[in-house]
């Protein structure tokens, strides 16, 4: 899906504004800000999203103040707060 | 009169029948004693009602006579508890447990009545219990709401995850278990579903609401459970949560009620309850009763909204007819003995009600005066209607 | 914030609910608007399509959702997820009841609908079998990594390696390769022997896609009887160990999307108390119903076997409700099984691939629990209580099959399902 720049939009990263496509989702604005990983396990290793489709839950984020929100089921909208759990 | 053969070999000193944390606590406590323990259990280990309660270890008050004696149980058993997870570190990082104690919130005048009055009692057994003020409370709480008048703290209570200490119990008796479930007893003798007998010195019935099976009618009764369990969320709440309004619904004694009860758990979940229906023993999530017990926490915590909701689950509380467990021969059966009927109390009297029995079963000086627990006494006395 | 005493969520009423709007889904609700029913359609994603046709329909399909969403007697319901089951009465002929999570931004966390019958077209989900590596960073599904590229992940420039088995893999391929990856390698675990024998089973119509595929991917190197045995990096995926027959070798890469195939999602059945097939898919009769009378099922869910089978069994499903079955549907939907077996039969894993995890590997993602834990313990629900593995967000959804295959679980049975069906806002619960 080819980007086009007339169609970005604003969102915040750990406090950093970031501009992304507007039809991306949450896990892909992260990794589009450089973000390799967005969560730490229990056991301290970093994960990123991993089944693409809402069953692993490896991908959840803060998103708006609310925590294990699913980055790979949410699109993007214009001043989204997202915030990666460690 | 026939001779009977009797066995050459021993399974085990005592056979024990039921896998929660009860029948650990007492395998643990035989095997303390130098005696030799099997354990039957069908299913996995605590996977019963020890599996679905909520580790709540806590002291029950005597303000009210009539809980004098489920009082006594409770701190001698939190006693031996005290001394199982102060012997190491390895005992408290495996049961979970933390110090998170206990509030009991006051809504109203009457409620921080309650809590000034549970106050003074813990402080005339010379055991830790301050009140706090609303400031105060905010203070240990910030999600509480903030028209509360105050609340009991009560710091050494804790909480547990009691599947895995039943399992812990059961190694360190080293316990024989016998994946099967028990369909006959003969004396001495348990016989299996899978058709083994097991031989012992005596048999110790620990099955919870299935000891019903070899009890006259009545004696114990379900009392179904609903639970709510969050994502984590580290650092929302500290101390175990619960409401002092139960109070109110003391006489609903038909009815189904909710109570507000929360407990955090050490990786940040939170462990949302209660609710309470009587004579319901199916597992079946009630989306009402689930809903109403919801609101009670909302009510309480109006941020707990924005969290993640996990798991909710059922779990099935054997009651007894008086409200106090079962501890002592058993009434019907050979050589046998007899530690049910906890209701909501498992956890926190598991191991007073193991030290009861094991005492009793040796013909040792009892700790605790037995009398209260006798399982004749409902033959003693008619069933009230 | 709305104190739980002011909101309240919204109840909607219909003839049929339809829940998924994948290619079955949409091929049951156009002819059920045609006859005049009220349909609730409900989907996780904010648009039609599902998984395969995630990035756009075909066109036809497109023309005939577009003129469908427009259509007065739909009320769509996208962006929800169902959190729980809540029938309405024990009588015959009650309501079957959802309760579902509206997205963030409307003022109520719930909505709550209702109707006489339930379509279920709850798709299919990628299988993920362990290895050492895994929960690196940069590894994701091969549908994964597909889905994940339709919905923005920058993915050109990387070098991709697909593994895992079926024609996913193809693809998932065709799609990050069009996104401007280099796609160094596809590793099809299955045989040449198999996969000769899976081309030559092929219809007209498949066999022509299948070449059509074939020659956009012309250059990249596609392996039979290959698989990847590690993923290897520190904090991310910096190679992978690739495996055929005794040979070995590292290759680096920036990307690896791995997956086993499909299974079928059936988690909202099972809380209906829908029957499973022993295989693990609903239950349904020839005619698309279920064991519990008013719901259907349709698509991946009843048996993976790709979107001319979700097609027509969508249809077939739609007839059912509205009780006009007809001989062509019936007939479509029994050559898309045909094709459905082919698929199982010929994409069969083969045994090296339930070896490559050790006692170190993580099998629980979400509660870090390894495999030589889990052997310990006897059966899922005593490894749960003692490990906590799958107690963790995806409840068992990862791991549950994996401890299947490779430890012998007993599946679907064993892992009591109860809601929410998905981990949801505490709120979206309270609300009456």
């Amino acid at each position: 899906m080819p980007d086009t720049p007339a169609a970005d939009i604003q969102v915040y990263i750990n406090g950093q504004a970031q501009r992304v496509p507007a039809h991306c989702h949450v896990a892909a604005a992260l990794k589009r800000a450089g973000l390799a990983h967005s969560r730490r396990a229990e056991n301290g290793q970093p994960r990123a999203a991993f089944c693409g489709m809402g069953q692993c839950q490896e991908c959840r984020v803060r998103i708006d103040g609310l925590d294990h929100c699913l980055g790979c089921m949410t699109p993007v909208a214009e001043g989204m707060r997202i915030e990666t759990q460690a | 009169m026939a001779a009977q053969s009797l066995p050459t070999r021993r399974h085990a000193d005592v056979i024990i029948i039921g896998g929660g944390i009860i029948g650990a606590a007492c395998a643990r406590e035989y095997a303390r004693q130098g005696l030799s323990v099997a354990v039957v259990e069908a299913g996995p280990i605590g996977g019963g009602a020890t599996a679905a309660s909520m580790g709540h270890l806590l002291t029950v008050d005597a303000l009210d006579p009539a809980d004098q004696i489920e009082s006594d149980l409770s701190r001698r058993s939190l006693q031996l508890w005290q001394d199982w997870l102060l012997e190491q570190e390895a005992h408290r990082e495996l049961a979970e447990y933390s110090r998170c104690g206990t509030l009991w919130l006051a809504a109203d005048a009457e409620e921080l009545d309650l809590a000034e009055r549970k106050r003074d009692w813990f402080h005339k057994q010379g055991l830790a219990a301050e009140l706090l003020s609303p400031e105060e409370l905010a203070q240990a709480e910030p999600m509480l709401r903030r028209d509360l008048l105050g609340a009991l703290h009560v710091p050494d209570d804790g909480r547990v995850y009691p599947p895995r200490v039943a399992a812990r119990w059961l190694q360190e008796a080293q316990a024989k278990v016998f994946r099967a479930r028990a369909v006959g007893f003969e004396g001495a003798s348990v016989r299996l579903d899978d058709g083994r007998e097991l031989w012992g010195a005596m048999t110790v019935i620990c099955t919870g609401l299935a000891a019903q099976e070899q009890l006259p009618t009545g004696w114990l009764l379900p009392k179904k459970g609903h639970l709510a369990i969050t994502q984590r969320h580290p650092g929302r709440v500290q101390h175990q949560l619960v409401e002092l309004g139960y109070l109110k619904r003391a006489h609903l004694v038909d009815q189904d009620t909710v109570s507000f009860n929360l407990q955090p758990r050490p990786g940040g979940q939170l462990l949302i309850g209660s609710s309470r229906q009587i004579g319901r023993d199916d597992r079946e999530l009630d989306p009402l009763l689930l809903q109403q017990m919801l609101r009670q926490a909302l009510h309480y915590l109006p941020g707990l909204a924005e969290l993640s909701l996990l798991r909710c689950w059922t779990g099935v509380r054997p009651a007894s007819r008086d409200g106090q467990p079962l501890i002592g021969a058993h009434p019907r059966l050979h050589r046998a003995w007899l530690a049910t009927g906890h209701e909501g109390l498992g956890i926190t009297t598991a191991l007073a009600t193991a030290e009861l029995l094991v005492q009793l079963s040796l013909g040792q000086a009892t700790t605790l005066k037995p009398a209260p627990f006798r399982p004749e006494r409902f033959q003693e006395s008619p069933a009230h209607a | 914030m709305k104190t739980v005493a002011q909101a309240s969520s919204a109840r909607r009423e219909a003839d049929v609910i339809i829940v998924g709007a994948g290619p079955a889904g949409i091929a049951a609700l156009l002819p059920l608007l045609d006859a005049g029913r009220r349909v609730i359609w409900i989907d996780q994603s904010m648009r039609a399509g599902g998984q395969i046709w995630r990035a756009g329909l075909p066109m036809d399909w497109q023309r005939q959702l577009d003129s469908a969403l427009r259509h007065p007697l739909l009320q769509t319901s996208f962006g929800c997820t169902v959190i729980a089951a809540e029938p309405r009465g024990q009588a015959p002929g009650a309501l079957h009841g959802l309760r579902l999570q509206t997205p963030a931004a409307t003022g109520s966390q719930a909505l709550q609908v209702a109707a006489p019958q339930l379509l279920l077209a709850l798709g299919g989900r990628e299988r993920h079998l362990p290895f050492p590596g895994w929960t690196l960073p940069g590894v994701t599904g091969a549908g994964g990594l597909q889905a994940l590229v339709k919905q923005g992940w920058p993915i050109a420039g990387q070098r991709v390696v697909l593994a895992g088995s079926g024609p996913l893999l193809l693809a998932a391929a065709d799609t990050v390769r069009q996104a401007g990856a280099q796609v160094l390698l596809i590793a099809e675990q299955a045989s040449r022997g198999q996969l000769i024998r899976f081309a030559a089973g092929l219809n007209a119509s498949k066999a022509t896609q299948a070449v059509s595929l074939a020659w956009r991917l012309r250059g990249i190197p596609y392996r039979a009887g290959t698989w990847v045995q590690a993923a290897i990096g520190q904090d991310r995926l910096q190679s992978v160990q690739i495996a055929q027959g005794q040979a070995r070798w590292e290759l680096p890469c920036d990307a690896l999307g791995i997956g086993f195939g499909l299974l079928p999602n059936t988690e909202l059945a099972q809380l209906l108390g829908c029957q499973l097939r022993p295989d693990g898919a609903i239950a349904v009769d020839e005619g698309m119903a279920s064991s519990v009378p008013g719901i259907y099922a349709a698509g991946e869910c009843t048996g993976i076997g790709g979107v001319d089978k979700s097609l027509a069994e969508g249809a077939l499903a739609a007839q059912s409700l509205l009780s006009s079955q007809t001989l062509a549907t019936a007939t479509a939907r029994r050559h898309a099984l045909r094709f459905a077996r082919h698929l199982a039969t010929h994409f069969a894993l083969r045994p090296e691939l339930l070896q490559l995890a050790d006692a170190q590997t993580l099998v629980c993602r979400c509660e870090d629990i390894r495999l030589g834990a889990l052997k310990a313990h006897s059966d899922w629900r005593d490894a749960k209580l003692q490990t906590r593995c799958g107690m963790g967000a995806c409840q068992g959804r990862i791991c549950g099959p994996i401890t299947e295959s490779l430890l012998g679980w007993p599946a679907q049975q064993a892992r009591g399902l109860r809601a929410p069906l998905q981990p949801g806002r505490l709120g979206a619960f309270a609300e009456d």
